[in-house]
């Protein structure tokens, strides 16, 4: 009992493998940074998407503790890329929004690093997984992917909302607009070509005279 | 005796699993910078957020562990733009809320530094980790607390992630509503400017020729 215990509390005191997935938003002209400190040899996946704004994309570029850049994209909507740790140290990837000029972005990231924690510290055991342990095993990983699905289709729809609310907005004040333009533009045409004929007709009074 | 010990490691876990995350992502943040994270959750999910904050030392240059004196600000709006926490913690803390209606949440962290000096050298280095719904039960916790064995803790695994799903379902249907909405609305919209929009045409035009048949008319030219 007081084993099992112990055993439960020693992989928590020794800090968690985690994924940390982030919405955030990113002004025009900026970059943003996030670092994390990995241990040689985890598998490690960074995942991205843009949410919202301008065209939907951004520039990513992820660096290893010494600098060598592992992976640069300019411009991309969505991506995902994984490594291996090479080394110990503080790993960076950056979402640079500098190529845009006054649209600001929404950018969903998730990175992943090493595998889930164990249900139970005591994972590597003796006897195999019964079947129903193993099939709850296969359930947990096929809802995982369904709830990762889930995610992507939920920042796909942000998406799709956004570009039409979007136009929604667009099309009441162009067409108010255009309906405005149009009253402004015949009224000024008559005018202007009544004083046309108005000079005229002066002209002609001061010859005849 | 062995309760003494369970009880001690009982607390240490829980210790633990509130303190900062030990492999947590983080990023710098300057004095008076605001930085906000959105999270879209359907309603009655649980959000539980951890920071962890560190002042970059000069003399030292690098990082110091903890400051005292060095607070966050933490403010989550929700998707009607209302405020539903707004509260100052330590350098090290802990919030949590639940949301009462889908949509986008806001969480929000700035520094509010008692003393302006600790920020002379202008970096602020925040290790955040924010876990939504399932992700914030804490299995082990539960298994002691319930007693369960194992395979009725991945069952109860299984069932929370599932219900997980059903929320985010749910919510589904909902902002797909909206999206509907949003779509007809424009439709509607579209439908009537061009018809109005045609009639002020066809109408401005005949007012045109009307008004200077009359004019030109008055003028004799006709």
């Amino acid at each position: 009992m007081l084993a099992w215990f112990l055993l439960l509390c020693a992989p928590l005191m020794f800090g968690w493998i985690r994924a940390s997935e982030l919405t955030f938003e990113l002004p025009d002209n900026a970059k943003q940074c996030f670092y994390e400190d990995i241990t040689i040899g985890t598998k490690c996946t960074l995942e991205f998407q843009v949410v919202t704004g301008g065209h939907y994309d951004v520039d990513c570029r992820l660096e290893d503790p010494d600098g060598t850049v592992l992976y640069k994209e300019m411009k991309k909507q969505y991506d995902s890329f994984t490594f291996t740790a090479s080394r110990n140290g503080t790993f960076k990837f950056c979402f640079s929004n500098e190529f845009s000029t006054f649209t600001h972005k929404t950018v969903y990231f998730d990175f992943q690093v090493g595998d889930d924690p164990p249900l139970f510290p005591n994972e590597n055991r003796v006897t195999a997984l019964t079947q129903m342990e193993s099939a709850c095993v296969s359930i947990h990983e096929a809802l995982k992917s369904v709830i990762d699905y889930q995610t992507h289709f939920r920042l796909r729809e942000a998406q799709g909302r956004s570009r039409a609310e979007d136009l929604n907005t667009r099309v009441a004040f162009w067409s108010i607009g255009e309906a405005f333009i149009l009253l402004v533009v015949s009224i000024s045409q008559v005018l202007l070509l009544r004083s046309f004929f108005s000079d005229k007709k002066t002209t002609t009074t001061r010859v005849g005279s | 005796m062995e309760m003494k010990a369970v009880v001690f490691c009982t607390g240490l876990m829980l210790l633990f699993a509130w303190l900062s995350p030990s492999q947590a992502i983080y990023f710098h943040i300057g004095e008076t910078e605001k930085k906000c994270f959105i999270e879209e959750i359907p309603d009655e999910t649980m959000v539980i957020g951890r920071y962890r904050t560190q002042l970059w030392d000069k003399q030292a240059g690098s990082f110091l562990p903890s400051t005292p004196g060095l607070g966050m600000h933490v403010e989550i709006r929700d998707p009607d733009a209302k405020i539903i926490l707004s509260r100052q913690y330590g350098s090290d803390g802990r919030f949590t809320f639940t949301s009462h209606t889908p949509g986008e949440h806001q969480i929000c962290l700035h520094s509010n530094s008692s003393k302006m000096a600790l920020f002379a050298g202008g970096k602020l280095r925040v290790h955040l980790d924010i876990q939504v719904g399932e992700h914030t039960n804490n299995y082990p916790e539960i298994a002691a607390k319930d007693k369960l064995t194992e395979l009725q803790l991945r069952v109860r695994q299984l069932l929370d992630q599932v219900e997980q799903i059903q929320k985010e379902q749910n919510y589904q249907r909902y902002r797909e509503e909206r999206f509907r909405m949003t779509s007809e609305s424009t439709n509607q919209r579209v439908l009537w400017w061009s018809i109005a929009q045609t009639i002020i045409l066809i109408i401005t035009g005949i007012w045109q020729m009307r008004h200077l048949k009359s004019f030109f008319e008055a003028k004799k030219l006709v």
